[in-house]
């Protein structure tokens, strides 16, 4: 069945939840070296039991070394009068410093592609409110607001590539491998309840955080009424949307460092908690009063991209670990690999062309973060326990 | 003769007289004076019959049943005889008619129209026997974020800013409403206090002060300071581990709390400090809080008081309004809220009120959870709900719903043998529970009691775990404001809207 409708969900489905079983992938170099997407698409394109051809999607980050100083949309259109539309809209709100179609491949591989389109773009400066904050307004506007619109990818020198496909149609419709990337995340889908459209693949993308994720969060509507009281739309009506809005409110707004974010969002137990040092208990005990709302609950396991100010890639899964999440780290100590299963790394491994030989291979714990950062290497690698090697001062009365 | 006119029974004692030993016990426990014996048999005065079956389960010979009276009257769809046994009862007293307990007209309940989700095949199903599920509730007010920062060399290196906020840990979202001693026993009172200090959860003190042998259990107490302000001294409000306004109770929104003269006995006159005998009825407004401004007065005065150190919050009935004024509330500084609906319970309330006035707690969970959500306000609040949540599923209804605690009275009251015959206003409570007669608040025992109440909320924790664990869900937090996981079954779609749950089946 072909669903012309890109941007979204087709009406019958409107108001449904989308819940889905996923293959994701993803991985960073350290030193920053950027790579074209063939190998992540490799890494994915693997876990083919994973996926039903109903939507995959790449991001990529650092791949616009030229235009690092805007914003990079990604944006899917229904037709040309949504553009135009659009386009003018953009206009009237900041300067546009180009605007061009995306290339791919032609002619096309996937049934009716959309009109698939990126604009470097700059916001007009305002006094009460950040650039960030601006350009979030924007995108909501534009997907909540416009018909026959979508917002991909919305962050600086990164994009997101994706639709409704086999993992490896969307990869070549793309031509991912023309993209050279520091850290890749990728992602490909098995929904069950609607069709795939394109707006609804993975990667979810707000600014520099993309998501993808594997699973069903059974506290999605704690969550996103939480995110609704922070004046986050949450139009989409998948999980995933909302695990990027709550790591945009968390480490963006809140300024969380991204280890307490990821500890706010899969807490541990509280008589694991209650076994330690003192400040460690108040910090943990504060963090799981204050964000019991953010509390990811349910199945999941996730891999996400954050760039402002340091790349970053976080690997994650929920405290009872029931969606799978395997790293490895390459044996120069350069490459930090997260994806659902061990057969991705074996197939760099056996790739003629890449031939990565792993120092380790390694299961992270349930609920546990892997923080890899360009520059900084792997900080945390999902087998400490909560804030183990963190020295915590609490202030305050 | 008189004016009182013969109202026709409700109820017929029915002794059989075969198994009747004679032993008189029924006459003795009957406290109601509707049994005695005539030196040949046991002869009851059917009129004085409430049914509170104290009789019938304390016949050694299981020779008493209590039946509804067969004698009817004409017929009438409309004048009910509920509705004319109220016009006889007033026409004979002319006064208002007095009541307890809970609403109790036939009002449709909406816990019962909502049904609950379960996973299946895309998400599995925790199974709580196996694993954990968490049911920890922190109590009070929380900030809205909180301030790390991270050392700019050492990325290990990470403090935490945090001010001082009134909160606390319970182990069940779980507290027992506000009943004073005086609406019910010394040993009643005992049982409640003991029994939510040993599960760490609350007990409301009720408004009529705290009895010097209840101060041990403070650190599960909330005391209530109320219009009457009875009770209250510097040691009732620093002794506890927070401190309520009591602006109004479910059973009879716009009233303040009514203590009949009747239960005024030398304990409760001293920890009321009120003179004995005299009907302890407090002011309907709080006389120094006619607007917002004065509550917001009174609470930081609370603040003030207690240091800082404890939550302190409102409690309102479920009316019309109760959304903006819940945000009142907050903004005027309260940690938390307690909103009591329509069907909750009371130790004495004018019929009229009882039966009419306010609205389903259901509606004003989700009203207020979803206005205080708009204003930014939601996640820093505990937000208590009661008025009939009966089991645990209201529990977990009215957590989905939006609450963060369920607030329980009568089925603890049930859990002590109340038979919920709705005359505690009376103070002859033939179970010892709401009653200040020695003789019959003896016959409630306090470990029983305690027991039996420590068994009920435990019951109610597991199956509140059985239930998440089929949500998928480990951790009840994930469980409050999740509407998604429930669905709508009853006859009235506007009720799903407003409660902003999906009707079952989409």
């Amino acid at each position: 069945m072909n669903w012309k409708n890109y941007t979204s969900l087709p009406k019958i489905f409107q108001n449904q939840r989308i819940f889905d079983g996923c293959g994701i992938s993803g991985y960073l170099n350290i030193d920053g070296k950027r790579e074209s997407g063939t190998k992540v698409k490799d890494m994915l394109c693997i876990l083919h039991d994973r996926e039903n051809g109903l939507g995959a999607g790449y991001a990529g980050y650092g791949i616009y070394p030229d235009y690092k100083d805007y914003y990079a949309l990604h944006i899917l259109f229904d037709d040309e009068k949504s553009k135009e539309k659009v386009i003018s809209y953009l206009e009237s709100m900041g300067y546009i410093i180009l605007s061009e179609p995306i290339p791919t491949k032609t002619p096309s591989n996937v049934d009716n592609p959309p009109i698939i389109w990126r604009i470097f773009y700059e916001p007009k400066k305002m006094k009460s409110i950040s650039d960030d904050e601006q350009m979030i307004e924007l995108v909501m506007q534009i997907n909540a607001n416009f018909d026959g619109a979508f917002v991909m990818s919305s962050g600086k020198n990164m994009g997101v590539f994706k639709g409704n496909g086999w993992s490896y149609e969307i990869a070549d419709f793309y031509k991912i491998e023309d993209y050279k990337a520091y850290m890749w995340l990728a992602h490909s889908r098995f929904p069950t309840n609607t069709p795939g459209w394109w707006g609804g693949a993975h990667p979810f993308n707000l600014l520099g955080t993309s998501v993808v994720h594997n699973g069903e969060i059974t506290s999605y509507g704690t969550n996103k009424r939480y995110l609704e009281s922070f004046g986050y739309k949450c139009t989409l009506f998948t999980d995933t949307e909302v695990i990027a809005y709550l790591f945009d409110l968390l480490v963006r707004k809140h300024k969380l460092p991204i280890l307490i974010a990821s500890l706010a969002l899969a807490p541990p137990l509280f008589n694991e908690i209650e076994r330690m040092d003192k400040e460690f208990q108040i910090a943990l005990k504060n963090i799981r009063a204050t964000y019991r709302s953010a509390m990811l609950n349910g199945p999941f396991s996730i891999i996400v991209g954050h760039n402002d100010p340091i790349p970053t890639m976080i690997g994650l899964s929920d405290r009872k670990k029931l969606r799978p999440l395997v790293a490895a780290i390459s044996n120069d100590d350069n490459t930090v690999y997260i994806s659902s299963e061990e057969a991705s790394f074996k197939r760099l491994k056996l790739n003629a062309e890449f031939c990565d030989e792993f120092k380790e291979i390694w299961h992270p714990k349930s609920g546990t973060a892997i923080i890899a950062r360009v520059g900084q290497g792997l900080l945390r690698n999902g087998l400490e326990k909560p804030l183990e090697k963190i020295k915590l001062s609490v202030m305050g009365g | 003769m008189s004016i009182e006119h013969n109202i026709p029974n409700y109820f017929r004692v029915k002794i059989e007289s075969d198994h009747c030993k004679k032993c008189k016990r029924c006459v003795s426990h009957c406290s109601y004076g509707a049994l005695s014996f005539n030196n040949e048999k046991i002869i009851s005065d059917d009129s004085k019959c409430v049914a509170c079956n104290r009789c019938a389960s304390m016949c050694p010979g299981k020779a008493i049943k209590i039946v509804k009276d067969e004698s009817c009257l004409p017929p009438h769809g409309n004048y009910s005889r509920r509705i004319r046994n109220i016009i006889w009862a007033q026409s004979g007293t002319g006064g208002v008619l007095l009541s307890a307990t809970g609403n109790d007209r036939p009002i449709r309940n909406i816990f019962d129209d909502l049904l609950l989700d379960a996973c299946q095949v895309t998400n599995p199903s925790i199974d709580p026997l196996r694993e954990t599920i968490e049911t920890k509730v922190f109590f009070g007010r929380k900030p809205q974020k909180l301030d790390f920062t991270t050392d700019p060399i050492d990325p290990n290196k990470i403090s935490l800013k945090t001010e001082f906020l009134p909160h606390f840990e319970i182990d069940m979202p779980l507290m027992v409403g506000h009943m004073s001693l005086g609406s019910i026993s010394y040993n009643a009172c005992m049982a409640i206090y003991q029994a939510v200090n040993e599960l760490n959860i609350l007990a409301g003190s009720g408004e009529g002060g705290l009895h010097p042998d209840f101060y041990e259990y403070g650190k599960n107490i909330i005391t209530e300071v109320a219009s009457g302000r009875f009770g209250v001294d510097i040691k009732y409000l620093q002794n506890t581990v927070g401190l309520e306004i009591k602006i109004g109770q479910g059973a009879k929104p716009g009233h303040g709390g009514h203590l009949p003269g009747e239960k005024v006995n030398s304990m409760i006159s001293q920890t009321r400090m009120i003179p004995k005998g005299s009907d302890a009825l407090s002011p309907y407004p709080h006389h120094d809080i006619y607007s917002i401004e004065d509550l917001a007065q009174l609470i930081s005065a609370l603040k003030e008081a207690t240091r800082y150190k404890v939550p302190i919050g409102v409690k309102i009935a479920a009316v019309h309004n109760s959304a903006p004024i819940a945000v009142g509330i907050v903004r005027g500084g309260a940690d938390f809220i307690s909103i009591d609906g329509f069907r909750g319970g009371t130790g004495a309330a004018p019929r009229i009120i009882r039966d009419h006035a306010g609205i389903p707690i259901e509606l004003a969970i989700a009203s207020v959870d979803q206005r205080l959500r708009q204003e930014g306000l939601r996640d820093q609040v505990t937000l208590v709900a009661g008025g009939s949540i009966r089991y645990s599923a209201d529990l977990i209804k009215a957590i989905a719903l939006g609450a963060d605690v369920g607030m329980v009275g009568m089925p603890v009251l049930i859990a002590l043998g109340c038979r919920v015959c709705q005359q505690c206003f009376r103070g002859l409570c033939s179970w010892g529970i709401a009653t200040q007669k020695p003789y019959l608040v003896k016959r409630l025992d306090i470990d029983v009691a305690r027991n039996r109440i420590i068994n009920l909320f435990h019951a109610w924790n597991e199956e509140l775990k059985e239930i998440l664990g089929a949500m998928g869900i480990d951790s009840i937090e994930s469980l409050r404001s999740n509407r998604d996981r429930l669905r709508y079954i009853g006859p009235n779609p506007r009720i799903a809207d407003i409660l902003n749950v999906k009707h079952a089946g989409e």
